[in-house]
């Protein structure tokens, strides 16, 4: 880009901000186009014989899913005993602390096993979806796969769309699960509540549609760590180096995005 | 696989007219008319910044110029809709620089994927077409290494044969002999020779390396400041009176000899007279 030649410090400023503006408008525009592209891919990949590989898909899903379910139940079941130490402790100024269920199941269904899951799998997937690509990119596997007629996106670009946006909701039912379990044992432990109580309470307070909400944004988590991967993974330049900023950018951004959506998703979904 | 071209001796595999590409604001090729006739070997040279890496990005349809059409055995790249150029593509052949394998598969992997993306072959048969290239490039029983523990010379001889895994009709090279010693580097040259006399097929090497170039180009095109200097064949360009050229075939011998009292005078700060012993 050419280089300005403005004189005032304060024009110069009103124009970085106004690049700055754009490249983010651009970088929009690349992630809808990405969508776009990958959903093409899927559907019309098979017509233009390039048909995305399933065996592509389940070696992205063992990554992305199987191998975070350790870490995934690990943090949910760490959240879910929060959860219940604070609720105790809360609701004993009330002296309800028998409620505590309630706020238990709502929170780690609606909010808190979605919310985990999704940093996790941004930090551990998202990252390296963004190193993989800027890799290949700056070692030219990119341009390679173009000059075989190997379309990067179905190749590289879909398996891992497809697998995030199968597996974090998988996951997020895992955190569910997990969660409220633990929850369950700590309140049963300090309440002296039976499982079998805790869990016939929770079914009653839960219905379908917090499960769904609660799934319903993690599909869109899912399909936000993936497109903040790979459009970060394929803006790399600078070598070495510049693989690392992508790949630390596409972490910071994929989690604010998840915890925005999350918020914009709650006000709307409580409406 | 039967790809329809032409079988006609002597025929141009590349056609580029009137190429013109930006780079950003920057204008780098200015006007390149070049053809490639089939079966021959063309060396593409010009200093760095010349425009070369440029131009092959451009014949391999990496990038589209600004202006310009570039034919490849006799189709228009810029005509070209997606399930036409994957139809062109396959039948073209590229040899990067640093090789390009996929770091994530084998050796034998990274050459077959052509094959298992683009055939129905059976597995049996991908394998044995596999091991004929790697023979051919003289790698066999490394198949099953992985990118990361083959040498330099292995990995460029590797990528060559991941090139030709579809029998291409023309092969670009990307500095086959950068970075390798003169002894790996000359046997890749011959490599490239007996590839085109066996497979008939047109050769584009990008090099600045001059040994190299003389010894297996049929023609050279010189490119300088986007633009071409000189087209034709070796011998010609050996006795070309142009100032120009000439410097640029002496130029290494050149600056080896200038380059010791001006890089003691660069580190001193002191003029170094010319019989400064080192």
């Amino acid at each position: 880009m050419a280089e300005s030649d403005i004189q005032s410090p304060v024009l110069r400023y009103a124009e970085r901000i106004g690049r700055a503006a754009v490249s983010g408008i651009e970088e929009l525009g690349t992630c809808g186009v990405l969508v776009v592209e990958s959903l093409y891919w899927l559907v019309a990949g098979p017509r233009l014989r390039q048909p995305v590989r399933i065996n592509a898909i389940f070696v992205q899903m063992m990554e992305v899913g199987i191998h975070a379910v350790p870490i995934v139940a690990m943090m949910a079941g760490t959240i879910g005993v929060m959860l219940a130490i604070q609720g105790i402790h809360t609701l004993k100024i009330f002296g309800a602390e028998s409620r505590v269920v309630v706020g238990i199941a709502f929170s780690v269904v609606r909010e808190f096993a979605p919310l985990i899951t999704g940093i996790i799998v941004a930090g551990r997937s998202g990252s390296a979806l963004a190193a993989r690509l800027g890799t290949m990119k700056i070692s030219q596997e990119i341009d390679a796969l173009h000059v075989m007629g190997i379309n990067p996106t179905r190749f590289l670009v879909v398996p891992a769309f497809l697998s995030l946006v199968i597996m974090v909701p998988s996951l997020t039912l895992l955190a569910d699960f997990v969660g409220l379990f633990a929850a369950g044992l700590y309140v049963g432990a300090e309440l002296g509540i039976s499982m079998a109580a805790y869990v016939d309470q929770t079914i009653d307070i839960l219905s379908l549609d917090d499960l769904t909400q609660g799934l319903g944004k993690s599909v869109i988590f899912g399909v936000l760590i993936a497109v903040i991967g790979v459009v970060n993974g394929s803006s790399v330049t600078g070598g070495a180096e510049g693989v690392g900023r992508v790949t630390t950018r596409a972490v910071v951004q994929a989690i604010s995005a998840i915890v925005v959506t999350d918020m914009l998703f709650a006000f709307v979904a409580t409406r | 696989m039967a790809a329809p071209s032409q079988d006609v001796p002597g025929a141009s595999v590349i056609e580029v007219e009137e190429l013109v590409t930006h780079y950003g604001p920057r204008m780098i090729l200015k006007g390149v008319d070049m053809e490639v006739q089939e079966g021959e070997i063309m060396v593409i040279m010009g200093g760095s910044g010349s425009g070369k890496s440029t131009l092959l990005r451009h014949l391999m349809a990496l990038e589209y110029p600004t202006s310009g059409t570039i034919r490849l055995l006799g189709q228009d790249v810029g005509a070209l809709g997606t399930l036409g150029m994957l139809d062109l593509r396959k039948r073209l052949g590229v040899a990067f620089q640093g090789g390009a394998l996929f770091s994530s598969m084998t050796v034998g992997e990274n050459i077959m994927l052509p094959l298992s993306e683009h055939t129905n072959l059976d597995p049996m048969t991908m394998q044995i077409m596999t091991r004929i290239k790697l023979e051919v490039v003289n790698l066999a029983g490394f198949e099953d290494l992985m990118p990361s523990e083959l040498s330099g010379g292995m990995i460029k001889r590797a990528a060559l044969a991941r090139a030709i895994i579809m029998d291409p009709k023309i092969l670009f090279c990307d500095e086959p002999s950068a970075g390798l010693d003169p002894a790996v580097a000359s046997a890749l040259d011959d490599l490239l020779l007996r590839l085109r006399d066996a497979m008939g097929m047109s050769i584009v090497v990008v090099t600045h390396e001059l040994d190299s170039a003389f010894k297996i180009a049929d023609r050279i095109t010189v490119l300088d400041q986007g633009k071409i200097l000189f087209i034709g064949p070796t011998d010609e360009l050996r006795n070309h009176k142009s100032e120009r050229i000439q410097n640029l075939l002496n130029r290494r011998a050149e600056e080896e000899v200038l380059d010791v009292d001006a890089y003691l005078s660069r580190l001193t700060g002191v003029t170094v007279d010319g019989g400064a012993s080192l």
